[in-house]
């Protein structure tokens, strides 16, 4: 059953607030969620004042500034910062989205700055992502094939190829299924939009020889079938796919096998 | 142990409370929410039967309900749940043939559904107290 409040160890208090330095005359204001395992309190939300004038144009940018200059304890997840990695997404102005790529400039106000949301957070921004991971492994993300394997290349046309597209820049930041309201409620047996687009990834691709197993696998009231369209992923995604439209394309399939 | 796997009292984030409504899950949980009005309706409507059988004056006591201003919520509200889980029905079943499913269609779609659901409500009821 759907629990729409937070249980009583996450409600979130009022923190600490850090001033931009004096004399700073561009001022954006982060209220960012802060919670570590350490000290056994609950989780606050943190302000924090950061000088625009000497601070990058992203999100990304005034943390690492944060961090580096405000609060060193401050934690998150960033390598790339350039939107091909996914691990600094964040739900940042209410929706989620990779801190690197999402513009200062483009919330008005205060910027909010929450772990992907209906997550065990490991540490203030960081959230505990070892059950999507396992639920990518339960799709088999491989080719599979029993047909002897060619002496070289196995060739896909053009047209075969095309069909991959929007599907394999998919990189896995989980922005989408921590939107899905399906999966806050039904997460541990509902795959999610992220591991959903990339099992029709597999579904979709030519070479691969095991559609018959995998759509065996993904019929099923929970894993599939928890996707009601409410298209939350797609709204959200950060490189703009659409797994709500790579889920439709699975049930379509387990529709056309039956007649 | 390590990290990854000690016990956890470990908080959950934050979700409903924190994110942000848009058109994509408003107009989804408005298509359950008239769903579930539609099924209170139908008791509602049986009732109204019943007391058509239970004789003329009984039938005009709940007339008079249907007149009040409570009635007459219940009733419009009724009636845009019925248009607006038919038309967003059939969006649904388009989306079951995998059209329009591109970001900028899905809004489009939605606001023709909002749209011509409030104008079937409004429409209905002028033309229902017409043939009064």
């Amino acid at each position: 059953m759907a629990e729409f409040t937070l249980p009583a160890n996450s409600k979130i208090g009022v923190g600490e607030t850090y001033k931009a330095a004096a004399g700073a005359k561009n001022i954006k204001t982060f209220k960012v969620y802060r919670w570590t395992p350490d000290d056994g309190q609950k989780p606050r939300i943190d302000t924090y004042e950061v000088d625009m004038d000497s601070c990058g144009p992203m999100v990304l940018d005034a943390l690492i500034k944060i961090k580096n200059e405000t609060d060193s304890s401050l934690t998150f997840r960033r390598s790339c910062r350039e939107g091909v990695c996914g691990s600094c997404a964040m739900n940042i102005d209410g929706t989620n989205t990779l801190a690197c790529t999402k513009y200062i400039s483009d919330v008005k106000g205060d910027i909010k700055i929450y772990p992907l949301p209906h997550m065990p957070v490991v540490r203030d921004l960081v959230p505990d992502l070892n059950v999507p991971y396992a639920q990518l492994a339960s799709i088999e993300p491989w080719l599979k094939s029993d047909s002897p394997p060619p002496t070289r290349e196995r060739l896909q046309s053009p047209e075969e190829r095309a069909r991959l597209d929007g599907l394999w820049e998919c990189i896995l930041c989980f922005c989408c299924s921590t939107s899905c309201p399906s999966y806050w409620w039904s997460g541990d047996r509902y795959l999610g939009p992220a591991i959903l687009l990339q099992a029709y990834r597999w579904l979709a691709d030519s070479r691969d020889e095991a559609k018959g197993e995998r759509l065996d696998n993904l019929e099923d009231p929970f894993r599939l079938y928890r996707c009601h369209t409410i298209m939350n992923c797609t709204k959200t995604c950060p490189k703009s796919l659409n797994p709500a439209k790579a889920i439709a394309e699975i049930k379509k399939m387990l529709v056309e096998r039956t007649v | 142990m390590s990290v990854v796997n000690r016990p956890s009292n470990r908080p959950l984030s934050p979700h409903l409370q924190i994110y942000r409504w848009q058109l994509t899950s408003v107009l989804s949980i408005l298509h359950r929410a008239t769903g579930i009005a539609l099924s209170v309706g139908a008791l509602y409507l049986a009732t109204w039967v019943m007391y058509a059988a239970a004789g003329p004056r009984a039938y005009a006591l709940f007339q008079d309900f249907n007149a009040s201003i409570l009635g007459r919520i219940v009733l419009g509200g009724w009636l845009f749940s019925a248009f607006y889980h038919l038309c967003n029905g059939i969006r649904h079943l388009f989306w079951d043939a995998c059209y329009g499913f591109e970001l900028k269609d899905a809004y489009r779609s939605g606001w023709i559904v909002v749209a011509v659901s409030l104008l079937a409500t409004v429409l209905s009821w002028i033309v229902g107290l017409r043939l009064v």
